[in-house]
């Protein structure tokens, strides 16, 4: 909103209230003035943020739930897949949260979040993978890409998401892990292909990751599931 | 300077019309106006945050002196939008989810700043809440029309994905106008935004010289609508061109 700063204009300032007094009048004033303010608005912001940042942290962890349930069917779990949770960390994907999911205490199923750099910012991926490395389900948890253009990658405005369900890393193999734009076999949105380029790439090295750390985790759930 | 409540709204919904009278916004406008869905959403979103800004940029009126008017507005606007936006976020989740999106783009939206530079600077409060009111009735307006327009030659449908924004019981919103339709990308597309403006500035210009009005509400305010036009056109921003 800077762009406005050239329209400082007293000359053409249009008020004529005639409140100004003599003190107001005077450049330190409007200093201390302005300074008031954003103090102010400081003081509101973080009063509000204090007040909704639990709520909102909540709001996030209840979707995640919900999320978690939709990558990992409920049929092949018995454990409530949150209090599975590991941090496993890698020198490409850095520190990554994995959920894991057991039946009988043996591993069925692993979830973790992935994030590709989309259009408006970055885009959480979630992504459900069965032990022998396919994809269970993936889903989009947030993103900020232009509506009506990029948001197609959401569950609730198209069925895109849909189509990464009993993928692997060998099918298709790696050429075919992009948008059918550079070569691959994932269809791009009209108007948009940085958003699913992002999210297909941010599966893929998901897949990767899980190869790359399935001993691991392997090993690490069955310590952790006695 | 008192106007009365009829002229405010007639000014608010035509004659002065934020997008067809005043030309500002348009930056959001190109963005979100894809389909008549997104329009609407933009367009609550924006009216929530017009009225409330014109109230409190009323109450404070008497101690915001001229020379630090915009930076104290600019102050005033960004506020209520984070402040809108964290609390949706926390206990309007589920709205939240759909508006989202739209709600940080408002403030790249300088018909909120225009209406309280020219308007809620010098009015009552309940004047500057129904002037703020009216605008962005006439804004939603505006937003709907042009996405329904675009949606419909661009997409063949209208008001795609309604139910998720006003939920199950607006679901008859939501129809397939042209089936089998291929689409027309460049509507959907901001450049068929530019374009289906000018057709609908060119409608409306049409009707006012019908009945005889001036166009453009020229009457009131011109000088800020120019200063804010030219802002509003040349506002660069991240989401503006929607190449996603």
């Amino acid at each position: 909103m800077t762009d406005h700063s050239p329209t400082l204009n007293t000359d053409t300032n249009p008020r004529t209230d005639g409140m100004a007094s003599v003190l107001r009048e005077s450049p330190a004033a409007h200093g201390v003035l302005l300074a008031l303010f954003c103090l102010a608005t400081a003081l509101i912001l973080s009063l509000v943020d204090i007040v909704t940042r639990g709520p909102i942290a909540d709001r996030g962890r209840e979707d995640l739930y919900a999320s978690l349930a939709q990558v990992v069917p409920d049929e092949i779990h018995d454990n409530a897949m949150t209090d599975g949770a590991m941090t496993v960390t890698d020198a490409e994907a850095g520190a990554v949260t994995v959920y894991v999911a057991r039946r009988a205490g043996t591993p069925t199923g692993v979830a973790f979040e992935m994030t590709g750099q989309g259009y408006g910012g970055a885009i959480r991926v979630l992504l459900g993978i069965d032990p022998n490395g396919e994809l269970l389900g993936v889903r989009v948890l947030a993103h900020a890409e232009t509506p009506g253009l990029g948001d197609k990658i959401e569950e609730a405005k198209s069925d895109w998401i849909h189509g990464f369900a009993g993928l692997s890393l060998s099918n298709p193999g790696p050429e075919g892990w992009k948008v059918k734009r550079d070569g691959g076999q994932f269809d791009q949105f009209s108007g948009a292909t940085i958003t699913p380029r992002a999210v297909v790439d941010a599966i893929h090295r998901g897949l990767e990751f899980y190869a790359r750390n399935r001993d691991t985790l392997l090993s690490a759930e069955e310590t952790g599931s006695q | 300077m008192t106007q009365d409540y009829v002229s405010i709204a007639r000014n608010g919904i035509w004659d002065n019309n934020v997008v067809f009278g005043q030309l500002l916004a348009l930056c959001p406008l190109l963005a979100v106006t894809g389909t008549a869905t997104n329009g609407l959403g933009m367009g609550l979103a924006s009216l929530v945050v017009l009225v409330l800004s014109g109230v409190v940029v009323s109450l404070l009126r008497q101690a915001i002196t001229p020379e630090i008017r915009i930076p104290a507005f600019v102050l005033i606007i960004a506020c209520i939008v984070t402040v809108v936006d964290m609390s949706m976020n926390a206990w309007l989740h589920d709205l939240h989810k759909q508006l989202g999106l739209f709600i940080p783009l408002i403030v790249t939206n300088c018909a909120i700043l225009g209406r309280a530079e020219a308007f809620a600077s010098r009015q009552k409060v309940l004047p500057a809440a129904f002037d703020g009111l009216m605008m962005g009735v006439g804004f939603t307006a505006a937003l709907v029309v042009l996405g329904a327009t675009r949606e419909v030659l661009g997409s063949g449908t209208l008001f795609a994905n309604a139910p998720l924004l006003l939920g199950e019981h607006f679901g008859f919103l939501e129809v397939s106008v042209i089936p089998e339709y291929s689409g027309f990308l460049l509507l959907v597309l901001p450049p068929g935004g530019f374009i289906m403006l000018g057709i609908l500035l060119a409608l409306k210009a049409m009707i006012d010289a019908r009945q005889g009005n001036k166009p453009r509400g020229a009457e009131s305010e011109p000088t800020h609508s120019r200063i804010f036009t030219a802002a509003g056109v040349l506002q660069p921003s991240t989401e503006g061109d929607g190449a996603a």
